[in-house]
């Protein structure tokens, strides 16, 4: 195999499509540095996984690389300080998402002095992989080509992976992006570096870049650095996506990674050049991930890549590159067979954003009325999955969502390369991509629905057990007092119950009258607390027939809880219908003070 | 909204007709060229009523019309229809067999690419049934006509059903090769001799041996532009020359050769225009080979055992009808799946 | 003769032992088919179906007793698997039995509870956590939704809370195509 790949050799896969570069207009400068904008807002997931938890309080002073929350659960990263400077909000902020909601965000306002937190070198060489792997745990290195996915992950050494070839995915297929060239173009020494830490991590022992054929310079620098290592540089053609992990591995290897297993799992890693740098960084220097290269191109004045600081807001990056031409309409994230549009300029650089592109109808031409489809099979000659797009599609649209699944539609790796040739103009990734969300939202709903049907049985033999229980109980002491009436009397006892029925009957009024009364005052003082607003008419029509709803079905006599008896209920309704009572009292009398504000206004 | 990809590298539908239309034209000038001008009438009949008819049904399908009248597909229906049957036929067999093709076949059924049939295949079947007699009047080429007759003859002929003074019927049309072959040889002369006949020339029919060349260009042309891919016309070719070349090595007295079936009838029309069809048609690379194939022999079959000359339309009908299924069961392998 | 008499016997009493043995050794708990129509149903173990929880309309369902348009929570989706599953016809929602809503969880507010314990008596699913007198607490993610606590509660401090949506949790909507060019983004305005 290596052998024919040092000839150049090279495993074309099914489809791809060669749309326009557009790289050009962004390689004409070097990578640029940002002065400090005002302020940096950092979302807490930048990464595939759980959200990390929050190590920082609002108005505490930061250093430079310093933990602002750690990693929560196996599948999670760490997010950094990028510059010193105080937290000044922990709260929900728009995020780089195709949804455009709001997630949690911490905001740091930079003290413009940039002092790093106390940090150093580790002495990777002759440190045991495990602690090294571990340490890198805190490092917020996620993987920089746009998964996200957590390095730490990848790197696991739980000795179930054998990798034994690393690959280093710097094609950079998609139009426009130029980090990965830029970063090879002038850092190439860093890579290599870099490659040296996770081949030793790995223990891999082959290690290829793969490279398009379309990025000259970067092919140069990468050759240069690498002549005295046998770390191999792979020239690949430019199609797109060949930077699709799974189509490079193909490309450079002739292997399919089956569609069920991780590339790790057949022996292979793939790290894209960014991560490759970043682990560099951390390892070699002691610096956690707090910056990353962005390609800002498109519809700006001087297209460029710089250096960015994570959680600097889009506009400071536009600005930079000399701002948007006036007929800019919105910002892109990614590059435009698979981004997305921002949902604001002011949302922040995260750990994805590997490209922003400023879009203008003369770019990027709104779609055309879509025809329907012909199904002339462009697009599953397109697919370098080699799935059935047009049947794909039919299905999506429909609704028919097994049989999409059992088309593969989750091998779909939402290129859009299907999309790119459709005479048709069908939005077709889009169809993809709702049919997915909705086959994982169902998937997720059935798993709840099983939970809680585990979770109701469980409750119903439990209610059973303790009805046996009770009823031998009852039987036991039926027992013993039937010896006992032969001693003594009974009517004591008795009494002693009512006592005690009567001495809990008082409590629960007497809190629901300090609930009531707790109401009212938060009432009077005029701010309701949200859930306990006076019940309105339909809410209480709501509750009658949720009511009888229960007495109609026998709820309320199978959940009449075990200590509980009849008597105690009504003692309860009682109690309720007094505290109803008053609190209607309250707010006629609310009401009627209200009225005559009015009268008294008028 | 997010649209992702941005950009689009894709010939639009309207493109891709207009082309196919454009692939046509070569054998068209043939065709005038050889038989007379005819079939520019009879074309611009079948282009006006498909264009009219879709039009209609749009409308009252309550469809926008110009998006849909502007993808050209109607246009092409017309003209297939109109290419495959006789153009001195009167003017009105064209127009009911349009008219069936875009309202019945076509729009009932939902309009483009929503279409089971071949449309024009489904126009050119009704006009068989139910027009058998006109169907095979066809006229014959130019040089080999008792009486040639001018494009206003023509014209005549086909909106009046008038003929010049003198002139019979007979001494315009023709029949067609296929046809030719299998009257006589119920009559027990074998090939040799059949094939003596002046309407034989060296591959097929004398003239419609150019046009069934002129088809061959233009579907080489479609194929070099990616708007057919070539497993349909390879595998309709190949088997026809595969099946034909059997029965013709066998018993060549009996049967004819493999390059006059190709050459033949509407073999290069079907090859490279009729089945390439998308809608009604598989997209499977390795269904569009089965599905040419079994349309191939199933034509054969027709021709030479059938009790109709050509099979074509016959056998397409029938082969659009297991598209599903050759679709369903030949499943390319997907990348990363066992082979 | 006689022999074929032991012959049959003989047949019929292994048949007989092999028959028992499989329905020991193969046993079915239950209905296949009300497990099968259980596996449907949302689970939210709310009553609206008329049945003290999803158990027993499937059951009912599977004795012919009850129809299969009761299940609110399960929306028309669930309605038309019913359908697809006992090869009926599809009808829409009985209204009798409530409308869909958007899922929700219950929250407890903390000011206004007196721990009386009577909502978690009522959870189908033991979704509330709590002791006497002192404050309850609802496990918003085993929560069904079923807003069977909300009438018990005496101080009527249990709501409903519609699931927010999130970036985690939220859908690609189904294409929809604008025939115009798309406004421009207002932020950038």
């Amino acid at each position: 195999m290596n052998a024919l790949v040092s000839l150049g050799k090279i495993f074309r896969f099914h489809g791809g499509v060669h749309p326009p570069e557009n790289k050009t207009q962004s390689t004409q400068l070097p990578i640029g540095q940002l002065p400090m904008p005002d302020t940096l807002v950092l979302p807490l997931r930048q990464h595939v996984g759980n959200i990390p938890k929050i190590k920082v309080q609002v108005g505490e002073h930061v250093l430079k690389g310093q933990l602002l929350a750690e990693p929560e659960g196996m599948v999670s990263a760490a997010v950094h300080a990028p510059t010193s400077g105080t937290i000044s909000a922990i709260a929900d902020a728009v995020i780089p998402h195709p949804s455009g909601l709001p997630d949690h965000c911490i905001t740091l306002t930079p003290d413009g002095k940039d002092t790093w937190i106390a940090h150093q070198a580790q002495d990777w060489r002759h440190a045991d992989r495990k602690t090294l792997v571990d340490s890198l745990r805190n490092s917020g290195i996620v993987g920089l080509g746009g998964a996200t996915f957590p390095t730490q992950i990848k790197l696991r050494t739980d000795g179930k992976s054998n990798v034994d070839t690393l690959i280093i995915n710097a094609a950079e297929c998609e139009p426009y992006i130029t980090c990965d060239d830029a970063l090879m173009r002038e850092r190439a020494e860093d890579i290599v570096k870099g490659i040296a830490i996770a081949q030793y991590l790995l223990g891999a022992s082959h290690v290829y870049i793969g490279i398009e054929d379309n990025k000259p310079q970067a092919i140069q620098a990468m050759q240069l650095a690498t002549k005295d290592s046998a770390i191999q540089v792979v020239v690949v053609p430019t199609l797109y996506p060949s930077g699709d992990a799974r189509r490079l591995v193909h490309l450079i290897l002739g292997e399919e990674i089956p569609h069920d297993k991780r590339a790790t799992q057949v022996g292979i890693q793939v790290f894209n050049v960014g991560t490759i740098v970043a682990l560099h960084r951390f390892f070699d220097h002691g610096e956690p991930c707090v910056n990353r290269i962005v390609t800002v191109t498109g519809n700006v004045q001087t297209p460029q890549n710089f250096e960015v600081l994570f959680g600097t807001p889009i506009t400071h990056l536009i600005s930079a590159a000399g701002g948007k031409k006036p007929d800019t309409t919105h910002y892109i994230m990614g590059g435009p067979m698979m981004g997305f549009d921002l949902p604001s300029e002011r949302v922040p650089i995260t750990k994805a954003a590997n490209c922003i592109i400023a879009a203008s109808p003369n770019l990027f031409a709104p779609p055309p009325q879509p025809m329907p489809c012909i199904r002339c099979a462009r697009c599953a000659d397109a697919c370098p999955v080699n799935l059935q797009p047009q049947e794909l599609y039919w299905f999506s649209k429909s609704d028919n969502f097994e049989k999409a699944r059992d088309y593969n539609l989750f091998d779909c790796i939402e290129c859009g390369a299907c999309s790119y040739v459709c005479p048709s103009n069908i939005p077709l990734v889009q169809y993809y991509r709702y049919a997915k969300s909705e086959i994982i939202a169902s998937d997720k709903a059935k798993e709840a629905a099983d939970i809680a049907r585990e979770r109701n049985e469980a409750r119903l033999a439990r209610i059973e057990r303790e009805k046996l229980e009770r009823a031998q109980k009852h039987a036991e002491r039926a027992q013993a007092g039937k010896a006992d009436l032969a001693k003594t009397e009974s009517a004591p006892k008795e009494t002693a119950a009512t006592n005690a029925d009567d001495a809990k009957k008082a409590a629960i009024a007497a809190a629901i009258a300090r609930a009531k009364a707790q109401k009212l005052a938060a009432q009077q003082a005029g701010e309701l607390p949200k859930n306990t607003a006076p019940t309105n008419a339909t809410m209480q029509q709501e509750i009658a027939e949720i009511d009888a709803r229960r007495a109609t079905v026998g709820l309320t006599e199978t959940e009449a809880p075990s200590g509980v008896d009849t008597e105690k209920q009504d003692k309860i309704a009682a109690a309720i219908a007094r505290a109803k009572a008053q609190k209607a009292a309250a707010e006629a009398a609310k009401e009627k003070s209200a009225h005559a504000e009015t009268l008294k206004k008028d | 909204m997010n649209r992702s990809p941005y950009i689009s590298g894709a010939p639009s539908v309207s493109t891709i007709m207009l082309k196919v239309l454009l692939a046509l034209v070569p054998a068209i000038i043939t065709y005038a060229y050889l038989f007379g001008g005819g079939i520019l009438i009879t074309l611009t009949l079948a282009t006006i009523t498909a264009l009219l008819a879709e039009a209609l049904m749009l409308k009252a399908r309550g469809r926008p019309i110009q998006p849909f009248l502007s993808d050209y597909s109607a246009v092409i229906t017309a003209w297939l229809l109109a290419l495959a049957i006789p153009p001195l036929a009167p003017w009105w067999l064209i127009v009911v067999g349009t008219l069936f093709a875009i309202v019945i076949a076509k729009q009932l059924y939902g309009g483009l690419g929503y279409n089971m049939f071949n449309p024009a295949m489904v126009g050119y079947a009704v006009l068989l049934i139910s027009f058998p007699v006109l169907m095979t009047k066809w006229p014959a080429a130019l040089d080999i006509a008792q009486t040639k007759l001018s494009f206003a003859q023509q014209f005549q002929f086909i909106f009046n059903g008038l003929l010049p003074q003198n002139v019979q019927i007979d001494a315009v049309t023709s029949a067609t090769p296929l046809d030719y072959v299998k009257t006589q040889l119920t009559l027990r002369h074998d090939i040799a001799s059949i094939i003596q006949a002046p309407l034989f020339g060296t591959l097929g029919g004398k003239g419609s041996e150019y046009v069934a060349i002129a088809y061959l260009l233009g579907g080489l042309y479609l194929w070099q532009q990616k708007i057919i891919s070539w497993h349909l016309p390879f595998g309709f070719l190949g088997a026809l020359a595969l099946i034909s070349s059997l029965f013709w090595l066998v018993d060549a007295t009996h049967y004819t050769s493999p390059v006059f079936h190709l050459f033949s009838g509407a073999s290069m029309l079907c090859a490279f225009f009729i089945i390439t069809d998308p809608i009604s048609g598989p997209t499977t690379p390795k269904g569009k080979l089965y599905f040419a194939a079994a349309i191939a022999v199933i034509t054969y079959l027709i021709r030479v055992f059938g009790g109709f000359p050509d099979g074509v339309a016959f056998a397409v009908i029938f082969m659009n009808i297991c598209v599903p299924l050759i679709d369903a069961l030949t499943q390319p392998r997907v990348f990363g799946h066992q082979k | 003769m006689l022999i074929a008499l032991y012959i049959m016997l003989g047949l019929a009493l292994a048949l007989g032992v092999l028959l028992g043995y499989a329905a020991l050794k193969f046993k079915v708990e239950g209905d296949p088919l009300i497990a099968r129509i259980d596996a449907i149903l949302p689970q939210t173990q709310c009553g609206q179906c008329g049945f003290p929880g999803c158990k027993p309309y499937a059951t009912a369902i599977a004795k012919g007793e009850a129809d299969i348009n009761q299940c609110p929570p399960g929306g028309d989706a669930g309605v038309h698997a019913l359908a697809d599953l006992l090869g009926v016809e599809y009808k829409p929602l009985n209204a009798e039995h409530g409308q869909p809503k958007p899922k929700s969880v219950a929250f407890i507010d903390e000011n206004t509870c007196i721990g009386c314990t009577l909502c978690i008596q009522a959870c189908p699913v033991d979704a509330i956590l709590g002791a006497s007198k002192h404050m309850h607490t609802i496990i918003a993610s085993e929560c069904t939704g079923c807003e069977l606590c909300i009438a018990p509660c005496p101080v009527d401090c249990i709501t409903m809370q519609p699931i927010a949506e999130t970036p985690d949790n939220w859908k690609w909507k189904y294409p929809i195509i604008p025939i115009q060019a798309v406004a421009l983004d207002s932020n950038l305005r």
